[in-house]
């Protein structure tokens, strides 16, 4: 083919004029973890800077997503298309509230684990890759709750699998490998589930752009087979999230890997799928979410019920955590089965309040363990005598996940039951509050045997207070050289109470995304601009 | 054709899931990998065929000429063969590590993580 020496007109099919500055906070995101990621694997054997460069890059994470999140308050729905493309024909990122809150509460989660594993991973962790994977962890997460493109989306879940599996093979142990197997073979079904959909969908209506996406759902002939696509995604995304008869893989997998890796896991990876799950059901394809809104209720009220029965069975602190985790799912799964503006604000106060919550109980149990050296309850105890505030930190997380006051989880269950009520459904609502209160007295058990009692089973009860103080080997090495574990904690229990006393910014947040999503008017035009696309 | 290639696509799913069904480690894996294939078959196909007109707009036209193979199924299929493969490639060498250190490959003895006839948890308080 010929050069052609005359100029061309490229303006019906590229963007000419260039993003405005702030408009690059889309990216960076990904740019900042990408780099720091890069940056620590060349620095693999220097373990001592690893943390230090991890450290800065998720602050500097932190920062970008603040000042991405105060944009798109500020001037809505904010898009960048990769290499110009004028839209559809590009890749775009588009950042509504929902996703630049999600990706700013992601970042502290991921922050926190790096201060954590300054003091929870050995120089053989480090050398393996803990902070490479962790920042490319972020990498996926970031991308999957600021881009704008189905496929994309399919991409960023890749990375994110392929992320996970360096994490949760860290050590390489027996019980690691058997996770490992599991979670990478369940997770990898789940995301070619996801690809099939998206290869249906783009045959029936040829777009792939998520702002072009709803209105071509609507030209579609009432035959079109598009309830099988929105069947698919629910399933995808159901195991993507760990709802109930898809879920195994969670506790097969998640007490596994090292407490840091757990604790980010518990708290990143579930809340992906349920965020994809509301931007594909709730925003793409909202009419047949509406015909599938039963469905997803009984799966809901089964994933809490179920997690948290499974919670109660379990006798070593990780599991009941990792069954925990699900129960969460279920009210979440409960919001998007409602799916008023009410409780789907719900579902995302719950997301950022699981998030934050998880991740706490998950550092506390590896403190605890650093103290008592097990992770089974029967041997655990005295927590309390030896550490009072890791007992407060435990307490207060424990609050917030059973949903009591003043704490994060309190708002989230107010308005999840208001918004099952209102919405006709008492059942749903009575789930959540029985849900609620089964996850009380599991971890209050937890909380009895392993903080309040006075030494591990065996030692006389009563005076065990004594007995375990007089019986310390050593003393507890929780202080001085665990600052960042103790830092990490303190963020996220802070955090946690923080949303409780002063919920309102972020239910206004919330809900400012929840509108984006049921009416993605604002969305679509910031995609396509005022032409609406129409070329 | 299309016809054709959904009923082929229907063959090699089937085939995917009868091995995917298996206890054995390597035959998921094997079930695994033939099912991004047919994942890219389908995606192929969902994107239309057509023969051997490949889509390049003339220099004296803005748009294609006639009806042309549509270049973006492939794209995506060439993104999801590059992570697919690289995927396979890391489970392959996992379920190799896991049979080393568990010396078996059969899903139902895999237990380490969660053994059978674990204690139960305390009950009264």
């Amino acid at each position: 083919m010929a050069v052609t020496d005359h100029t061309v007109d490229v303006s019906h099919a590229m963007i000419s004029t260039p993003v405005p500055p702030g408009d690059w906070l889309v990216v960076t995101p990904i740019i900042i973890t990408v780099l720091g990621g890069v940056v620590c694997l060349m620095l693999r054997k220097h373990t001592k800077i690893q943390p230090r460069i991890a450290i800065a890059t998720l602050a500097l994470l932190m920062l970008s997503n603040f000042g991405l999140l105060a944009r798109v308050l500020d001037k809505g729905v904010v898009t960048m298309v990769m290499g110009q493309w004028l839209p559809p024909y590009g890749i775009a990122f588009s950042v509504d509230a929902t996703g630049a809150i999600l990706a700013l509460i992601a970042s502290i989660v991921a922050f926190a684990t790096a201060l954590y594993g300054v003091g929870d991973s050995d120089a053989t962790a480090r050398r393996y890759g803990f902070y490479p994977f962790l920042m490319l962890l972020m990498t996926s997460v970031s991308g999957t709750f600021l881009t704008g493109d189905i496929f994309n989306l399919y991409v960023w879940f890749e990375v994110l699998l392929i992320s996970s599996f360096g994490l949760l093979i860290l050590g390489s142990d027996k019980a690691q490998l058997d996770g490992a197997v599991k979670y990478g073979i369940l997770n990898l079904i789940a995301t070619t589930l996801f690809l099939i959909a998206t290869g249906y969908l783009y045959g029936l209506i040829g777009t792939l752009n998520m702002a072009d996406i709803p209105r071509s759902v609507l030209t579609l002939p009432d035959k079109a087979p598009i309830t099988t696509v929105a069947m698919l995604y629910l399933l995808a995304f159901g195991m993507k999230a760990a709802a109930f008869p898809v879920n195994f893989w969670l506790p097969a997998s998640y007490h596994t890997p090292r407490i840091a890796v757990a604790g980010v896991f518990a708290g990143l990876l579930t809340k992906v799928g349920i965020y994809a799950l509301m931007r594909t059901m709730v925003m793409l394809l909202p009419v047949h979410h509406a015909m599938l809104s039963g469905v997803l209720a009984v799966v809901a009220v089964a994933t809490m019920i179920s997690g948290v029965l499974g919670a109660m069975a379990q006798s070593d602190l990780r599991r009941a955590l990792g069954y925990l985790v699900i129960s969460g799912i279920g009210s979440m799964l409960a919001g998007i089965a409602v799916s008023t503006t009410l409780a789907l604000t719900g579902t995302i106060l719950y997301a950022i309040h699981s998030i934050i919550v998880m991740t706490g109980l998950y550092f506390v149990t590896g403190m605890a363990v650093r103290i008592s050296d097990t992770f089974a309850l029967r041997k655990l105890g005295g927590l309390y005598g030896k550490s009072p505030l890791l007992a407060l930190a435990f307490f207060i997380l424990a609050m917030s996940l059973s949903g009591l006051p003043p704490t994060s989880g309190f708002w989230a269950k107010v308005v999840l039951v208001d918004a099952a009520l209102k919405a006709g459904s008492p059942w749903l609502a009575g789930s959540i509050l029985v849900t609620g209160f089964l996850t009380t007295i599991a971890l209050t058990r937890i909380g009895l045997y392993a903080f309040w009692r006075g030494g591990p089973e065996g030692t006389p009860d009563g005076t065990a207070f004594a007995y375990a103080q007089s019986h310390e080997v050593a003393t507890p090495d929780v202080s001085a050289a665990y600052t960042g574990m103790w830092l990490a904690l303190g963020l996220l229990v802070g955090l946690s109470l923080f949303i409780g006393v002063a919920p309102n910014g972020l239910v206004a947040i919330a809900k400012t995304g929840v509108a984006g999503l049921i009416d993605p008017s604002g969305y679509i035009g910031s995609v396509f601009g005022s032409t609406g696309g129409q070329l | 054709m299309e016809a054709g290639f959904a009923v082929l696509i229907a063959f090699i799913f089937a085939a995917s899931i009868y091995l995917m069904l298996a206890r054995q480690l390597i035959r998921i894996l094997l079930g695994i990998s033939i099912l991004s294939n047919a994942v890219n078959l389908l995606i192929f196909t969902a994107g239309r065929l057509e023969r051997e007109v490949p889509p390049v707009i003339p220099n004296s036209s803005l748009v294609s000429v006639g009806v042309t193979a549509n270049p973006l199924p492939q794209a995506l299929i060439l993104t999801a063969i590059v992570i697919s493969f690289s995927v396979f490639a890391f489970l392959l060498v996992l379920a190799f590590r896991t049979y080393q250190d568990l010396g078996t490959d059969d899903a139902n003895e895999m237990r380490v993580a969660e053994p059978k006839g674990d204690f139960k948890p305390p009950i009264g308080y």
